[in-house]
Formats: structure tokens, sequence, C-alpha cells
């Protein structure tokens, strides 16, 4: 039986720069279904929505390749406008919400209703009246239909984040003839309580037969509220199946999908990881890092291990380590080696032996208009005061010292550049990269934290990098937590991996354990170990 | 109680400016020993010298563009054009309507270009504002001392300096267009009342005749009527010779603004309140104005009140203009254009996502903003009587933004009330201040130093308030999620 | 990223081209007009060692990431009161009333630079609308102070029992031009004021070693990217405060080097505007709003300097009785600021 999709997208590529995203995904939507799609991070969940949005993002890096048909006719959206038009509205993560405006201008921004005018007949349509009356009926009506209880004159500001998320949804049913709404992990920002209305409120949307697209990686709500999903996974479809003819366990494993490869090749490993030596131990840990939040994390990090930290985007992983730093307020206690750390103080890990490679190496990193020798012993020289000569009262920067460390790190890491003078901001990400780990080491640290050790880094230099890391761990002892959104990567190096969601380490496991016992984890599914 | 105790204190801080001028002024003329009339006749002709210009700058604020520093080149458009117009000879109104028409199409090319590259600049607008003011005031120093007589032949005795390369430092503008536009005596705006209106009666009517458009012509035909009225009443005696004057004894101005505040205000109230039923109408902002309007007669049996306004005559054409620019203002944000702006002002991000031209709707802004500068320099100019050809347009820009922020707007935020409560403030301390310093501290030179620090003051102290609290507000916001409890 | 190969035009900046070619043309220009090159050179390299050291205080501030310091009227205000001071105190020798200055101006300078820092570390963001207007209040308070100051040196105050500071003081009788004359030599016609060039080549090495110091390298990485100086455990709004004050005290050390060249103080209005000229000539030199050498500042002087000394001149001849020099200095300075200013802000949406 061909049932009519209300959208269908099929074999849908993209490439970014010769990275392929997309290779060959499908999405069918039926009318007035909930269709949930999942997958890990960077399973193109996102980037599947911005070509069905016809984001100007896609269109500037060279289009992408398939249909799309809505109820049967393909379609060409090139921007949010057409997308609108053919009635696909967007309900983002952060919302597109105006604080100081009222709900009602909120609702009808950029489509105000207005009446003719004589100046506006002689001069411009935009001079016409605004027609405040009309404006607020229609967006009491659209109150009315999410069930939102509230004024339509209040001001936006001040409102509760569960009620934003509902006037966003209201704006976008005011839209005359939209047919397919799409929430981007709506629940994210929710109180338990406001999530179960905004599920309440996603049903009734549906059963006026508005289709919902919602990307989430939240398993009890999937299986609360869709009717079907697809999964995606490293850019491939996985499938597309019926909720009722699947469960939760099935889920998480086919988002995780098997990989046994190994990114490195097996070394010599006769440690002895004492569980009494404590190196880094956390307890009601919490970190305000915006978008990673830590709340009240607790785990102990032993003396010499290689230890993973996995879990999705969002969840907190990148939270615990920049918290460390000092980056973003902490609370809780995090001691090394059993000495309590003042994160308060800036630079306090750094000067106890903690050194960090961050995820953002451009942001963080690095000083991009600097010569390699000076992002290379920056720290080192703030911190320790070395690569400074004296000059009597003076201690000036000694930049023959710094240019011959600079030179050794370039023959260890393998880096491309014309030589120590080349200012960071030339070199290609790998070697970007490079240069950040290079600092981290010129500390000679006890514990190294490493934030997306391999991101955006081709394979052959992944390898040299976690072979350069286990190197470090097995001959010299150095204690390595590996913070990374790369399941493989962890599982190929690390002695334990311990995957967090909702800011909290939902379990711990071994890099042998199961793909479902993974997936859950990062699912946030309760009843761990 | 709490919440009423709250409500007090919470406006006393919102308006900490205005109450801090506010008393400071009240110090200062009594400082200065002056009489309330001599202030209060100084400070009427101030208001409507200043007054247009200061409302120029509303209309940047909203779009989110900040405070407009460059509306000194508005001011530099209006001063071409009276050059040539005193060049040409046209004298008394035309004269005055010339300028205006001379000058608005370069207002608006100028406030084209302006536009351009404040969208270069999103973020720093006011610094670029800032520089681009001075650097416009070189090219026009440029102009009018080498390029006039210099490249383009003029020959002048009076306006250019001897050698006849450049122009003379100050031209006399008694004669031609000293007081032009004050000198409309109300007679005449009866009978532009009554043309424009039945001009406009007039198209509308075609519009929906023979275009078959519908378009709303209740409103226009009581204007015809009230027109077709006061016309036949101005030819009635007494009342004639009351309309024969051009200025407008201050006592008569404060009787007929009562009754329009009032009947205007009550019409307010009975169509949103009784009518309509709205729940959102704020009552007690439409009572205030008629509060404020009795108030303002109680006071009039105060002997100096009495005095002052039975002494100041207030110029009715440039006051009625002013309040058109008011009503103008309003206008505009009941309009999509207006709504845009507001839009683009509060969030460009929002507003380019839901369709708006963001870059577009900005240059609109300015486009508005330097011509109505650009009158309101006109404005200025007719009524001080000299033109200071290399100084008039340079302290525009301070001026008018201190005047502005002294009423209580901020970098975010302004209202027509605050640019004339700003007005009112500003130029009572600048008229005093000399006099007081004076008296305080035997140098009227200080008092003359303060108000200028003033000046400046107000606006770094705005400025800093603005860039301080946006820092704080996001830090205070972000520690709520973190401790949600599941 | 796309490669792109940077054309000739694109590096050196066209604003930067229009404004040294000007200054060749008006060079060429002098001598048919039969002016003398040597006096022209003598003028331009004074005013280039005069200004130098106002100019050089844009570095520390750009460095340490508060932007170009439009406020430099703070320091320059620093500077007049030691210099007055100084003088009201009466030294006999003009070597000692310039130290003298320069020490209180020093002083004077910290306090303001430290409180004028941590002001701007309110308003990250916009420290250069701030500092703008901060830096035009100072110096209209200041103006209320030169009036009520109780000052008696004769030198000082108005004679005849008028009110408050004269506007123009001489230094003539105090440490006037003593700089300029120390050590001068004439060289094929040109004057060479050895004292003042060293002083001000003394101030660039000095501000050069500071750079290359432990803290002079934390300063300019926070300038740059003021997330990773923290990540480094360095307290970046310290290092800002560090900046301000550095460039306030080389404000007011600035202002008395100039003036005992120019041989006259001048209070009141007439420092209204340097802040914006010093921040051209560094930013005719080549420096961004985010980065600033010692050679943007002493090429970057030169330019600027250079370009209104031979102006002058030259254009008196050709159209006398105008003051072209002034309007030229207007819009070549704020015409640069715009051009920097656009540069930065790249339309971001």
């Amino acid at each position: 039986m061909t049932e009519k999709f209300l959208l269908n997208m099929q074999n849908i590529e993209k490439e970014y720069f010769g990275n392929k995203v997309l290779k060959g995904v499908n999405l069918q939507i039926k009318p007035g279904e909930i269709h949930a799609l999942m997958g890990e991070n960077g399973a193109g969940k996102s980037t599947l929505m911005n070509v069905l949005f016809g984001m100007p993002v896609i269109h500037s890096t060279g289009g992408f390749e398939g249909t799309v048909e809505i109820n049967g006719e393909q379609v060409e959206i090139t921007s949010p406008q057409e997308a609108m038009e053919h009635g696909i509205g967007m309900v983002h993560q952060e919302f597109m919400l105006i604080p100081g405006f009222t709900i009602t201008e909120n609702i009808k921004v950029g489509r105000e209703i207005s009446k003719p005018t004589l100046s506006s007949k002689i001069f411009s349509k935009k001079l016409e009246e605004l027609d405040i009356d009309s404006m607020r009926a229609d967006a009491r009506e659209d109150l009315r239909k999410t069930g939102l209880d509230i004024a339509e004159y209040v001001k936006v500001a001040g409102l509760p984040v569960g009620y934003m998320q509902f006037v966003e949804i209201a704006r976008e049913i005011d839209k005359t003839g939209v047919k397919l709404l799409v929430f981007d992990e709506p629940t994210a920002v929710l109180t338990e309580s406001e999530a179960d209305n905004l599920l309440e409120t996603m049903k009734k949307i549906a059963a006026s037969g508005i289709s919902i697209v919602f990307i989430t990686h939240r398993l009890d709500e999937v299986m609360a509220v869709a009717d079907s999903l697809t999964i995606l996974r490293d850019g491939e479809f996985v499938t597309r199946i019926e909720t009722k003819d699947t469960t939760v366990e099935r889920i998480a494993e086919l988002m995780i999908g098997r990989k046994t490869e190994k990114l490195v090749d097996d070394m010599e490993d006769d440690r002895v990881i004492d569980t009494n030596n404590i190196a880094l131990s956390m307890k009601d840990y919490y970190v305000d890092m915006p978008g990673e939040e830590v709340k009240g994390l607790d785990l102990d990090i032993y003396k010499g291990e290689i230890f993973g930290i996995g879990g999705l985007a969002g969840q907190g992983k990148i939270g615990i380590p920049n918290g460390i730093m000092g980056l973003y307020k902490t609370e809780g206690e995090v001691k090394l080696f059993g000495e309590s750390l003042n994160l308060d103080k800036l630079g306090e890990a750094l000067s106890k032996g903690i050194a960090f490679v961050s995820e953002d190496r451009r942001g963080v990193g690095l000083l991009l208009d600097e010569p390699i020798y000076n992002n290379i012993a920056f720290s080192a020289m703030q911190i320790k005061g070395e690569f400074l000569k004296s000059y009597g009262l003076f201690r000036l920067f000694d930049v023959k010292q710094a240019k011959e460390h600079a030179e050794d790190m370039i023959k260890l890491f393998d880096i491309r550049t014309t030589g120590p003078s080349q200012e960071a901001g030339a070199l290609s990400g790998g070697n970007q990269q490079k240069v950040c780990l290079a600092r981290a080491i010129t500390m000679k640290p006890d514990v190294l934290l490493v934030s997306e050790p391999t991101r955006g880094i081709d394979i052959g230099a992944k390898k040299l990098v976690l072979e350069y890391l286990v190197k470090i761990n097995r001959e010299q002892g150095i204690t390595i937590v590996v913070v990374s959104s790369e399941l493989v990567e962890l599982r190929s190096v690390c002695d334990r991996i311990a995957i967090i969601s909702d800011g909290k380490v939902n379990r711990i496991l071994k890099p042998d354990s199961s793909d479902a016992e993974f997936g859950l984890a990062m699912a946030g599914a309760k009843g761990g170990e | 109680m709490e919440l009423e105790k709250r409500t007090f204190a919470d406006w006393l801080n919102e308006n900490k400016v205005v109450v801090l001028f506010v008393i400071l002024c009240v110090l200062a003329i009594y400082a200065s020993g002056y009489s309330l009339s001599f202030v209060g006749a100084e400070l009427f002709t101030r208001i409507g010298r200043n007054g247009f210009t200061v409302l120029s700058l509303l209309i940047p604020v909203l779009a989110g563009m900040g405070l407009n520093f460059g509306i000194t080149i508005g001011a530099i458009a209006a001063q071409i054009a009276v050059f040539w117009v005193v060049y040409w000879g046209f004298e008394g109104i035309q004269g005055f309507l010339i300028c205006v028409l001379l000058s608005t199409p370069i207002a608006m090319l100028f406030g084209f270009l302006v536009g351009k590259l404040f969208n270069k600049m999103k973020g720093s607008e006011m610094i670029a504002g800032m520089v681009l003011g001075y650097f416009a005031d070189g090219l026009y120093q440029f102009f009018f001392l080498f390029v006039i007589g210099g490249v383009i032949p003029v020959v002048s005795e009076t306006l250019l300096i001897a050698g006849n390369v450049g122009v003379k430092n100050t031209i006399d503008l008694a004669g031609n267009l000293k007081y032009a536009l004050d000198t409309v005596s109300m007679l005449q705006l009866v009978d532009v009342f009554l043309v424009v209106s039945i001009i406009l009666l007039g198209i509308k009517l075609l519009f929906k005749y023979v275009r078959k458009i519908n378009v709303d012509i209740k409103k226009n035909i009581v204007f015809v009527a009230l027109a077709i009225v006061l016309f036949g009443l101005s030819y009635v005696g007494p009342i004639t010779r009351f309309l024969a004057q051009d200025r407008l004894l201050l006592r008569h101005a404060l009787y007929i603004m009562t009754v329009i505040i009032i009947a205007v205000q009550v019409q307010k109230i009975v169509i949103n309140k009784h009518i309509k039923k709205d729940e959102a109408f704020n009552l007690t902002g439409a009572i205030f104005p008629i509060i404020l309007m009795l108030v303002l007669n109680i006071l009039q049996f105060i002997p100096q009140v009495s005095q002052l306004l039975d002494f100041v005559r207030i110029p009715v054409t440039t006051y009625l203009l002013i309040a058109l620019l008011c009503l103008f203002n309003n206008a505009l944000l009941n309009t999509v254009l207006g709504q845009n702006m507001r839009t683009v002002g509060q969030s460009r991000v929002v507003a380019n996502s839901a369709g708006i031209d963001v870059d577009k709707t900005r240059v609109i802004a300015m486009i508005f903003s330097t011509v109505l500068a650009c009158w309101g320099q006109l404005i200025y100019l007719q009524n001080i009587g000299t033109f200071s050809t290399y100084g008039a347009h340079t302290q525009v820009g301070q001026f008018a933004i201190a005047a502005l922020l002294v009423g209580g707007a901020s970098v975010q935020k302004a209202t027509n009330k605050q640019a004339i409560i700003g007005v009112i403030l500003f130029h009572t301390l600048f008229i005093v201040a000399p006099q007081a310093g004076k008296n305080l501290f035997d140098n009227a030179q200080l008092g003359e130093y303060f108000r200028v620090f003033v000046a400046y003051g107000v606006i770094a102290v705005s400025l800093a308030m603005h860039a301080w609290n946006v820092v704080k507000k996001p830090k205070e916001e972000k520690l709520e999620p973190v401790k949600t409890s599941d | 990223m796309e490669e792109r190969k940077e054309s000739l035009v694109d590096k050196i900046g066209m604003p930067r081209i229009i404004i040294i070619s000007f200054f060749l043309i008006l060079l060429i220009a002098a001598v048919p007009l039969g002016l003398s090159f040597t006096g022209l050179l003598s003028d331009t390299i004074r005013r280039w060692a005069m200004y130098g050291i106002l100019v050089l205080a844009m570095v520390p501030a750009v460095q340490s990431g508060i932007g170009l310091n439009f406020g430099i009227s703070l320091g320059i205000v620093a500077g007049l009161l030691g210099a007055t001071l100084s003088i009201q105190l009466g030294f006999s020798s003009p070597w000692i009333s310039l130290f003298v200055a320069l020490g209180f101006g020093t002083f004077f300078s910290i306090f303001l630079g430290i409180g004028y820092g941590q002001i701007l570390n309110r308003v990250k963001g916009s420290e250069m609308t701030v500092s703008t207007y901060v830096g035009f209040s100072v110096i209209a308070f200041m103006n209320i102070v030169w009036l009520s100051l109780p000052f008696t040196s004769g030198e000082l105050i108005w004679p005849l029992g008028g009110k408050g500071m004269r506007n123009t003081i001489s230094l003539q009788s105090s440490y006037g031009e003593v700089l300029n004359n120390w050590l001068a030599f004439d060289i094929a016609g040109v004057r060479v004021p050895t004292g003042l060039i060293l002083f001000f080549l003394g101030a660039c090495f000095l501000v050069w070693l500071f750079m290359r110091s432990k803290t002079g390298v934390a300063m300019s990485a926070t300038g740059a990217n003021p997330t990773f100086t923290k990540s480094s455990g360095i307290e970046t709004d310290r290092m800002r405060i560090l900046g301000t004050m550095v460039s306030t005290m080389l404000g007011a050390i600035g202002i008395i080097i100039y003036s005992q060249s120019y041989g006259f103080l001048q209070l009141y209005n007439a420092p209204l505007m340097m802040g914006f000229h010093c921040v051209a000539a560094v930013l005719i030199g080549g420096a961004t709003v985010s980065r600033a050498k010692i050679s943007h500042v002493i090429l970057g002087t030169f330019l600027f300097q250079g370009i209104l000394t031979v102006a002058l001149p030259v254009v008196n001849n050709l159209l006398p009785e105008s003051n072209l020099s002034d309007v030229i200095r207007i819009i070549i300075s704020n015409g640069i600021i715009l051009y920097a200013l656009s540069k930065t802000k790249g339309g971001s949406k």
C-alpha cells in the first residue's frame, strides 16, 4: 500500500570541502505523523535539516545531491523563505524570540497584518498601518492551539523557558499553510513537567494534521510520542522503523553501530594501575559552561591510566576539563593527587601540573597572529618562568631558546610548516592541533587533559597524535584524560570510558563493552551500574 | 503594600537622570538669580530652535543604531542650501521653502551614504558616526574655504572673504532668512490647513472611486470640515486679529493645549476602555497627561508663573512643526516599516530570519534621521539669525545627543517625551549656568565650562552605562539552568 | 580556506598609498616653489620626534586589547598638571624643571591610568566609544580646574588679577626647548635636535624591552586572544589595566616632551582632539585596531607630521590666506580612522 508521503527526501548527499557529511540519506514523513530523527553527533541530522530548510550554508558550499518531494511534487528549496512558502517551519534550539516584544509581536514578526493608507499607496507598501487588533486576535488563537494559558500582550522577557518554547511553536503554526514542523532537541532546556507539556502539545498539533519531525536522542521521548523514526549514523542512512516495531535497546544499538577497527597499533603495556592512587577526583562537581553544563558529577581517575570521557554534544563532557582549567565557573570539590584544587584561582590547575589541550583550538588554543615558537613557549613561560633570559633586573623572552624548542616539537609531531617563525594561523587545522599539543607537553604535566584531540585531523595525523598520547602514557606515566565525541577513538586508546549524560556520569564502561551498552548510556537511559 | 514601595523606589531609579537634572536646574536657577520669566523666555526660544533636531535622533535609536553622532552631516546639508539661497537672494518664507527643497535631496543622499557605511560597521555605529562627523566637517571646510570661489566662481562682497576665495566666517541672515519660519502667522496656517486637507481628501476620493481601492476617508472628512469651520471663523473680527499673530502668548498656548490634550485622551480612554474593552490598555498612562495639564493650569495662580505666561511668546509654526514631528515619530512606529525598524533594532538575527531586509531598513532609518536633522538645522539657523559658517554644525551632534540623554533616553530606548524633557532641562542649565557660576564662584567662565562639561559628561556616562549593563546581564541569567534538579 | 594572492595594494592598504603619494607630491612641489628643502626637513624631524611619544602611547593600549586610546587626554591632563606644578615650584635649572614635571606627570598618570583601566574593563566591546567621551569630559572638567587652581606663579596666571590660568604658558623661562638643544647639531643645513630624538628613541627602546618581558608578552597575548591568555593562568583584566596605565603614563610624558619642544604649554581645549591625531598617526604607520608595533609608531608619525609640515608652506604659496593645513589634518586623520574602523567589523550580521 503506497501511502502518500508529505515529505520524501531521497538519496541526499552533501559534501563540505571534500568531506562527505551525508552519504545517500532518505527521510520520509507521512502527513500528521510524529517522526523522530536520531543519531550520534556528526551523524548528519542538522545537515539534513539545513538541506530541507534551504539554509545558505548549504548553497554557498556547493549545494546537495538528491531529491526533495513535497506531496509527490519535486521541489527546489534554496532559502528559508521558500521553505516557509512550502509550509515547512522550524522551532530552533536557540530561540528566535525578541525579549522586548510582546507575544503577539513575536508571533507576527516579519509578517505583520496591516491596513493600507494614503501614504502606503503613494510611496511604499511598508508604510501601511499596523492592524494590531487583528494580530492580537490571531495570536490569541495560536496560543489556544498550543494550550498555553497566557495573555497575548505580555512581553516575552521574563517568561520561563518552557513558555518561550511554546511561543516559538505558536509562531510557526501561525504561518498559513504550515504542513511540517521541525523541532531541534526541543526538550533539552525544559524541566521535566515542561517537557511533558511539550510532548502533549506535539500530539495535539500532529492530530490537527501537521507533521512533526523532531531531532532528539532521548529514547524515552521517542517511545512515548513518535510514530516512526529514522536513524542516521556517520552520514549514512541506517533505517526507518515504526516505533511500535522496536525497542529502546535496539535503537541504541543501531545508533552506535558495529565498529571493530582499532585506530592505533597495540603497544607494549606493562603498566600496573593502582586503583588506590587517584590522580584526579571530582565530587559533586558543577561547571557553568553554556551549552555543556556539568550538574553534580562524581568521578575518580587513577594515576597512569588513559581515561576516556564520551557522550553526546551538549551533555556536559566538554565542560569537565574546561571547568578544571578555570575557564568557567565551577562548584564542588576537585582533588589532584589528594590535594584540593582552588578552581577560582586562575592558573591553579596549570601551576599544579595539569595541562589542557582545548577543543576550540582557534578560539582558545592559539594566538593565530603569533609565530609558532611563541605559541608553544607561552604557557611554560608564564607559569614556570621558562624561556626567559636574565639581563640584570630584567627578564626578557629568550627567542632563540624558544625557537630551538619549537624546532624539536616540529620534528616530534611532524608539524607541516615553513619554520618556527610561521604564524600559527597559517597552518592547517591538524597542524594547529599539534601546536596546541606541543604547548601542553612543554609544560611537562603530570595530568594531561585533551578535549577532542583529533577533530578535523586527517587519518594519518590522527594515528600519530593518538599513538603519541599512548607513548607518553606508557613511557612517562602521564595520566591522560581524553574527552571525545568519537567513540571509536576512545575505544582505541582508553582503559576506561565514562559516558556523560545530562551533566553527570551515566556509566563507566570498558572499551570492549557492547554497543548496546554504549548506546543506552549515551541516550541517557536510566538504570546503569 | 510591598509592591507599591518597590514601584516608587524603582521609578526613582529608572528616572534617576531626569530627577538629578531637575534638582540641578532648580538649584542653578536659584543660584543665578534670574527671574522665571527671563529664563522662561530664553527657554522657549531655545526649545523652538533645537527641539526638532533632538527629535530627529529618535529613529536611529529605534533601529538599533544607537545615538546618531552623524547628524552633523544633516546639518551640513542644510548649510550648503542656506549658502546658495542667500547668495541667490531669496527671502522670507519662500527662501526658507527653497532651502528645504534644495537641502532635502542632498540630505537624502548623505543619509544613504551614512547608512551604507554604518552597515559595514554594525556594532560600532556610534564611534563611526563620531569620526564621520569630523571627517565630514573637514570636507565641508574644504568645500567652503577653497571650492566656493576657487573652483566654483562666486562673486560676493558680503559672503566671500576678500580675494573671493572662501566663504566668510559669519553670514548675517537678517533681511533674508531670519525668522522666516517664525513669522508665519496663524492666519496663513489656517489657509495652508484648508488647502492641504482638501487636497488629501481629493486624492483619497480619487483612489476610492477611480481606482476602486478601499481607503478610510472618515478622518479626512472630519479634517476638511474642521478646516472649513476654522477658515470661516477666521473672518470674524477679533479672531482675525488673534490669528494674524505669528507668536502665541504662552498663556493662550497653555489653554489651547489643555483643551486638545484632554479631548484626545478622553477619546482614547472611551474607545479603548469602554468600546473595545481592551485589557492591555494602560489606563494610568492615559490619565496621566490629563492630570498633568490640570496641574499646569493650577500652577498659573502662582504669581511668578502667571508673569511667565504673560511674558513669553512662542512662534506658532515652529512649535507646530515640532508637534508634527512627534506625531510623525509615533505614526511611523505604527507602520510596518516602523515595526521592521524596531525588530531590526531589537535583534538583527531574528529580523533576518523573519525575512526582513536588515541592511535596507537601517539605511532607510538613516535617511529619515539625516533629512530631519537637516530640517532641524534650517529651523535653528532661521531662528538664531546668524550663520556661523564653520561652527554652526560642529556642536549640533554633541548638544542634541546630550539633551536627549538628559531627558532619560539611552542608547537603546528614546521617546518623544524624553526628547522634549531633555531639551527643557539641558537648555535651562545652559541658560543659567554662567550667571550661577558668577554668583557662586565669582566666575562666569566657570559656569560656561560647567555646562560644556555637563554635555560631555552626560554622554560619557550614558555610553558607559549602556556598555556596562550589557556585560552584566547575561552573566546573571546564565547561572539559572545549572542547578535545575530533575 | 581559499588561497588568495595578496596584491601589493591590499597589503599596504589603499589609504596608506594615497597618503604616501600625497606626501611625495607635496615634497616634489616644494622644490620648484623655492621653499627651503632643508628647512622643511628640519621641521619634519623635529615634529616627528616631539609627537612620537604621544603616538607611542597607543601601542600598550592596542596590544592589551582596549583598542585605540582616544582617551589619551587623561594622560595628557596628568602631564599638564605635572608641568604646571613644576613651573609653580619654580626651579632655576631647566633640567630639574623638566624632570620634576616628568616626575609629577608620571605620578598622576599612574592613578588616572589605573582608574581609567577599571572603567574600560567594565565596558568591554565599547572601549573606543566610551574612551572618546571620557577623554572629552576630562578636558572639559579640567577647564574648570585650570580656572580654579590656586597657583600663583606669574608665568601661569593671567596678569592684572585675571581669573585662573592662562591658555598658553610660555616655557621660555623654564624648560622650553631644553631637550631639543642638547647636543643639537646642524648637518647640511638640516637641524638635528639630538636630545629630543634620543629621548624619543630611548622611550621606544624601553617600551620595546617591556613588550619583550614576561609581563609584556602576557599583555600582548591579552589583546590578541583573552581566552587563550586566561587559560594560561593570566588575569586578563589586570593586564588591560596595566596596558591602560602604561599608555596613560606615556601620554603624560609625551605631552611634556611635546610642550618643551613647542616652547609653550597649551591648556584648556587645545588638547581636545590630540587623541584623534595620535590614533591617525599610528594607523597610517600600519597599525590596526587590534595590533600595533613600535615600527608603526615611528613610520606613521613621520608620514603624518611630514604631510602637515610640508603642506602648509606649499599650499600657502599656491593659495595665500588659508588654513588648509588644519583642514588637511582633519580630513586625513579622520579619514584613516574611518578606514581602519570599517576594516575590523566586517559586516557582522
